[in-house]
């Protein structure tokens, strides 16, 4: 089977940009590795009923007219399918059922969504320890939740996640907020602009009141934290107003933010630039998302966090630029349909400036200040190894993993890629733009070496 | 990036320049050092950037062109004793090598190239049989039938042994600039002045280890090379329990396979993605991957568990007959040390003397005529 256009991701770009593709009549495959279709913001959507739409709120139901739609169009949906690599040829691998393959089509749409900022404070290894987004998978698929964690962190999202916890009759240990008092006065400058939704801010005000009100324990002015317990996580030793205070409790949920998940972006050789004020990479995109190699668009917050509405928009200025480039549509048309999503774009944006700057994660939270802090999972190697190998005078983050194996792993540098590359332009005095990032190569997900040494057989393309 | 001491950064002038920051540059700007000779390394990227760095890291003498055994041998006895060259294990394992033998003519194949070795007087490679083989491997399928093999050939690791090279000779007083391409080189009154973005620096002798850009380098000095870049490829797995202590070859079939004291599995063979030495870019060809990951698989059945996680190429250069050049240049004060095509690692050590030889006007005590630059030049430009 042929396609015209291969979308990576049925989050909320994904989907919109496969709804817009198809009902202009484009053959679309849209691939997805998890079971059902939604990503982490619409995370098991179709399942939802009135118990979610009370825990999880408004916005997480507006996914499910969505994914309805999806469903009804004539799209090939492939659900559970590991894309492993996008080549510069527009040549899509992916597994699924044990199986791998390669697809070729003119246009290609990322749509592979953010991932988690690394939390690398001491024992954010242990187990016990998760980031806020899988405890928010947890409520979202399985409606589990854990009694009594820690909330630690900063950023909309964790918010959100002990809203959600709250809503679900869980109670929480404590509510850690790492958000640096320095960053309100440059925050307020982009106030303004943030006002244009002001709606949001009123939200987040909510959510925070309402905590309040449950008589959770909320604690500030944080400049240092450390996981208490030698095998698993037994609590959050927490430097507050200089001083240190331990919390007991078995799950500590991190977060500081999400930046763009770009491993595919770059294994398939896209450029891509350093953003400062988001503190992450971005593939480099024109005014239709198409980024730097002919044919491949990227959208939503892979592209750079915008969040949920904003990736739906940008899902369908990426589909229309796709439609365009493939003569589906004629550029009249293409332009006309893009207006409404592109105002939608402009006033979701608006408030970026201020979020990312209010909750931008302090240095210490961001390099770890312990030496036998974890930096690099897969392969365990702490702060003071990372540090031992940059003083040799490795200073770039490929002769660090072409020496030490930082970045080598499965993981293939999720886990400690800006945290490397920040420290090296910390102890070397660079900007973390100048010291740049790993040469990501595919697979990006581990591939079964069955798969992959049967690919020439079964290759169907 | 290395940066220079003050009083190294302004030295302009050496004796030798060393044009390629990879193993061979690195190991002849250490031997030049060692006889005292003042080197300066001009290196496009950073050390081990290309294929010295990436490569599989296989310390083997076992199976190479008759012509480079010799060239084998020799740079065994510096592996031996690698802490006494360069202060630094390099994570060399001696263990043994093996090419796997499927079928008996793989058998015929191995005891006449045995046969060929000894009738020269090498005697390190022999003929081992299934028993044997299962004594080595107990994880090898059972078809394996035998084996062509050499005791105390192993593997090393290629980007901390370029690197421990590069420190030695550092510490010896070479001074290396990294991140300086060369834009021009020149004769100029006796001297062959390198111009960079950095400034020029002038040497009576230039040593081109320029890996896969040696060939345009070489034709600038009237040294035509039909040099050829490719990407040779490779894959490594995730952890898997310790089933192969050797490095395994096959007999047909290209691959070269080693699982590390961590668990993971490298493999590679041969196959070759795109390079593009230009923009320093190389793109992977996973359906050409999948040759010798089912060379791997037929000989190992355990590895159809086997998670890759990662691949790679390094971009490296190749020469017509495969053999490398390693040769003084038509003009007086030149000397090629490139064109490695793949297999060039384990030579490093050795052919640093040579080219310390070549370079000072000493006379090498190998015969290095199979690797002079003139074999090329009835062939024309590739």
């Amino acid at each position: 089977m042929s396609f015209d256009i291969i979308i990576i991701g049925a989050g909320p770009a994904g989907m919109s940009a496969a709804i817009t593709a198809s009902d202009s009549g484009a053959k679309v495959l849209l691939l997805d590795d998890q079971p059902t279709p939604g990503g982490q913001i619409y995370r098991a959507i179709e399942a939802a009923g009135d118990k979610q739409a009370n825990i999880l709120g408004p916005d997480y139901m507006a996914g499910k007219p969505l994914a309805e739609k999806m469903r009804a169009l004539n799209i090939e949906y492939v659900s559970d399918a590991s894309v492993w690599q996008v080549t510069d040829e527009r040549e899509v691998g992916y597994s699924t059922g044990g199986q791998a393959r390669l697809v070729t089509a003119p246009a290609v749409i990322l749509a592979t969504g953010a991932m988690e900022r690394p939390f690398p404070i001491k024992g954010w290894t242990l187990p016990g320890v998760m980031m806020a987004g899988a405890a928010q998978t947890m409520l979202k698929t399985s409606g589990l939740a854990a009694e009594g964690a820690i909330f630690a962190g900063c950023g909309p999202l964790l918010y959100l996640v002990a809203h959600q916890y709250l809503q679900a009759g869980v109670t929480i240990s404590a509510i850690v907020d790492t958000t640096a008092k320095a960053n309100r006065i440059p925050a307020l400058s982009h106030l303004p602009g943030a006002l244009k939704r002001w709606d949001l801010l009123l939200k987040g005000q909510k959510w925070q009141s309402e905590i309040r009100k449950s008589g959770t324990r909320i604690i500030d002015d944080v400049s240092a934290l450390r996981v208490l317990g030698e095998t698993k996580a037994e609590g959050l030793s927490v430097n507050t107003a200089g001083a240190w205070l331990d919390i007991k409790s078995e799950h500590v949920f991190l977060h500081q933010g999400v930046v763009p998940n770009v491993n595919l972006s770059f294994a398939a050789g896209l450029d891509h630039s350093w953003d400062e004020r988001q503190l992450c990479w971005r593939p480099d995109t024109d005014t239709w998302c198409g980024a730097s190699i002919d044919g491949i668009f990227v959208a939503g917050d892979g592209g750079g966090i915008g969040g949920g509405l904003a990736a739906r928009a940008e899902g369908e200025i990426a589909a229309l630029g796709a439609l365009g480039k493939l003569g589906l549509i004629d550029t009249t048309t293409r332009d006309a349909r893009a207006k409404s999503a592109r105002a939608t774009l402009s006033r979701e944006l608006c408030i970026r400036p201020f979020l990312d700057t209010w909750f931008r994660p302090s240095d210490s939270f961001r390099v770890p200040i312990d030496d036998d802090a974890i930096i690099c999972r897969c392969e365990e190697l702490s702060l003071k190894d990372i540090r031992d190998t940059i003083e040799i005078g490795l200073v770039g983050p490929n002769q660090l993993k072409s020496f030490c194996r930082a970045g080598m792993g499965p993981c293939q540098g999720r886990f400690c890629g800006l945290t490397v590359q920040e420290l090296i332009a910390k102890q070397t005095k660079r900007t973390a733009a100048d010291v740049g990032y790993y040469r990501l190569r595919p697979p990006i997900k581990p591939l079964r070496l069955e798969e992959l040494a049967n690919l020439q057989i079964d290759d169907d393309t | 990036m290395t940066t220079p001491k003050q009083s190294d950064e302004d030295k302009r002038t050496a004796d030798v320049i060393v044009i390629g920051g990879g193993i061979h540059g690195c190991s002849a700007a250490l031997h030049l050092v060692r006889r005292g000779v003042s080197v300066i390394v001009l290196e496009k990227d950073y050390v081990g950037r290309h294929a010295s760095g990436v490569n599989a890291g296989g310390v083997r003498r076992l199976g190479r062109d008759l012509a480079e055994v010799p060239l084998a041998q020799a740079s065994y006895e510096y592996w031996r004793d690698m802490p006494a060259l360069v202060d630094d294990d390099c994570g060399y394992r001696a263990t043994r090598y093996l090419k796997v033998a499927r079928s008996e003519s793989d058998m015929d194949a191995a005891r006449q190239r045995v046969a060929e070795l000894n009738a020269r007087g090498f005697t390190h490679e022999d003929v081992i049989d299934q028993k044997t083989l299962r004594g080595f491997l107990p994880a090898a399928a059972s078809h394996c039938v035998g084996a062509l093999h050499v005791d105390g050939d192993g593997s090393a690791l290629p980007f901390q042994t370029t690197q421990a090279f590069k420190r030695r000779a550092q510490k010896l007083g070479v001074v290396f600039h990294e991140e300086t391409p060369v834009l021009d080189i020149q004769r100029r009154a006796g001297n062959w002045r390198v111009d960079t973005p950095i400034g020029a620096f002038e040497a009576p002798t230039v040593v081109n280890a320029a890996g896969a850009w040696g060939g345009v380098l070489a034709a600038k000095l009237g040294d035509d090379v039909p040099l050829k870049a490719h990407a040779p490829m490779l894959a490594i797995t995730a952890r898997m329990p310790p089933f192969a202590t050797a490095v395994v070859g096959a007999l047909s079939g290209a691959l070269s396979f080693k699982q590390f004291e961590n668990g993971t599995v490298l493999i590679g063979g041969g196959v070759r993605g795109r390079a593009f030495p230009d923009t320093n870019r190389t793109a992977l060809d996973m359906k050409g991957m999948s040759q010798f990951l089912s060379t791997a698989r037929d000989i190992f059945p355990i590895m159809k568990r086997a998670n890759i996680v990662r691949t790679w190429a390094g971009i490296e250069g190749y020469t017509p007959d495969n053999l490398p050049i390693i040769s003084a240049g038509r003009e007086a004060g030149i000397v090629h040390a490139f064109g490695f095509s793949a297999h060039g690692f384990q030579l490093a050590p050795g052919v640093g003397e040579f080219v310390a030889d070549l370079a000072t006007g000493a006379t090498p005590k190998l015969s290095l005529d199979a690797f002079n630059v003139s074999r090329f030049q009835q062939l024309g430009p590739a």
